[in-house]
């Protein structure tokens, strides 16, 4: 019972990825779908392992729909040409360690997607770096790694020099943000999602960016169009902040967990050395989900 | 001011002493089984560490380099850590013997915290200001009382998770300590 609604609810997820999918895949070439495949069948491999392991049935978790929704989202963090044999290492480690190893679905204290994302990105940080520009072929670096690694060129020169960025996201990633949040706003509306998260971390990443714009300078840290509609900031906040396991039960907790999550993004963003932290935003407001819980239920949101 | 700024994020987050460091491992792995004694634990370290940092830093300019005696300075850190310990056990227990009891051995094994010692040598070694070292202790006293309560939490909730057999205690405490750390290398490049 409980787990034929499981199954409507990531059925329905999946169908709330798919816009996004699409979008990516136009942008990227479709050899994109490969990815997808592959990350699907290599998840349901782990996990008919880990359930083999631990001698617990096969089919109520394998045809819950779950873990293709965390292989896909891991597949969207990653770089269309990234090779098949990181993308088995990130699905092998959102699945097998971040989901199974605590017992499975709704047991996990980290998203899976975003510990196998990380993972990849600390272990192989060249690899996925190089995004291809769009409808094109050859390969570039982000919108969010030419803001941070610029020498000193202000907001316009950026958008010049590297053609075909688009109006304020980064050609393509506007587009595919887009879709991201058509998808999540379909979420919300069937509250499958709560809208308290994704709405704080939007408005909370929106507000620093405001402060730290300065109209396009060299110093410029970026508008808030392009800090909202750049890199993973929608998949993050729509499809991976609302993991219903791992974000506060709470209502004051959900929004304190969205802004923490928006603003460690900006920090991470703007100060740290990887381009876009969505994903260690994520994983440390993650880590804070137990204490927030813990400190909140008395007050009752 | 800006200095200050960065040299307390550095040690909070950046090069947290448990997460980024790998020092006071024992008492994050020891006390946080239980929350309120790791909020405790957190408080009492963060005291003790601030406190013999500071000490350490004025012994050493004040007193070992002046006699020439720089080598002793493992020695007469350690002295200093002890006293502080001392000191807060005795405050401890008289303010709260109820939380004395609770901690047990643990308290005076905040002197074997490689952590305490850590940041004292740690600050010396960056040849930082008497300022300096007070911001950097308190960043790293900070930081470490907050990935022990952090940490007690989520353990409270892995209590609770249908972990496989295999994996209950130790294995999967530590991979979550891992994620955990894993999740710290985000701030990377925060303090440069």
């Amino acid at each position: 019972m409980v787990n034929l609604k499981t199954r409507q609810i990531m059925l329905v997820v999946l169908a709330a990825l798919f816009p996004g999918m699409i979008a990516l895949s136009y942008f990227y070439g479709i050899e994109y779908w490969l990815n997808f495949a592959f990350a699907i069948v290599i998840g349901g491999c782990v996990e008919a392992l880990c359930l083999k392991l631990q001698k617990r049935p096969l089919t109520p978790a394998l045809t819950d729909a779950s873990t293709p929704v965390t292989c896909l989202l891991l597949c969207c963090a990653l770089p269309p040409g990234t090779g098949l044999w990181i993308i088995a290492i990130g699905v092998t480690v959102a699945v097998g360690l971040a989901k199974h190893l605590y017992g499975g679905l709704g047991n996990n204290l980290f998203n899976p997607a975003m510990v196998g994302y990380a993972v990849v990105l600390v272990s192989f940080p060249k690899q996925l770096a190089l995004w291809p520009i769009p409808l094109d072929g050859t390969t570039a670096a982000t919108a969010l790694t030419s803001f941070k690694y610029r020498l000193g060129a202000t907001v316009d020169e950026i958008w010049v020099i590297d053609q075909g960025f688009g109006s304020f996201g980064g050609y393509g990633w506007e587009w595919i943000n887009l879709c991201f949040l058509i998808g999540g706003v379909l979420l919300v509306a069937l509250r499958i999602a709560q809208w308290r998260v994704p709405a704080a971390m939007l408005v909370s990443l929106a507000i620093l960016a405001l402060i730290g714009y300065d109209n396009g300078s060299s110093g410029s840290l970026g508008s808030p169009m392009f800090h909202l509609f750049t890199g993973s900031t929608m998949v993050v906040a729509l499809f991976i902040a609302t993991d219903p396991v791992t974000h506060p039960v709470t209502h004051r907790g959900q929004l304190l967990f969205g802004c923490l999550v928006g603003c460690l993004t900006f920090a991470i963003r703007v100060y740290g050395n990887y381009p876009d932290g969505a994903a260690f935003a994520i994983l440390l407001a993650n880590s804070a989900t137990p204490y927030l819980d813990k400190r909140l239920v008395p007050a009752r949101g | 001011m800006t200095d200050l700024a960065l040299i307390l994020i550095g040690s909070l987050l950046v090069n947290n002493f448990v997460l980024a460091q790998f020092l006071g491992l024992c008492p994050f792995m020891g006390v946080t089984r239980d929350y309120d004694a790791a909020l405790a634990m957190g408080f009492a370290t963060a005291f003790v560490l601030t406190l013999s940092a500071s000490l350490s830093h004025l012994a050493y300019h004040g007193l070992l380099v002046p006699l020439g005696l720089t080598y002793l300075n493992i020695i007469v850190f350690i002295v200093i850590i002890a006293s502080a310990v001392q000191l807060t056990e005795l405050f401890l227990r008289s303010v709260s013997p109820l939380l004395h009891t609770a901690l047990g051995i643990y308290l005076p094994l905040i002197t074997t915290n490689c952590a305490v010692l850590g940041v004292a040598l740690t600050s010396l070694g960056q040849s930082l200001s008497f300022l300096e070292t007070v911001v950097f202790s308190i960043g790293a006293a900070v930081g470490f009382t907050l990935v022990l309560v952090l940490f007690a939490a989520l353990r409270e909730r892995l209590e609770g998770a249908s972990v496989p057999q295999s994996f209950r205690g130790a294995p999967i405490t530590l991979v979550s300590a891992g994620i955990m750390s894993l999740a710290f290398m985000g701030f990377a490049g925060f303090a440069d």
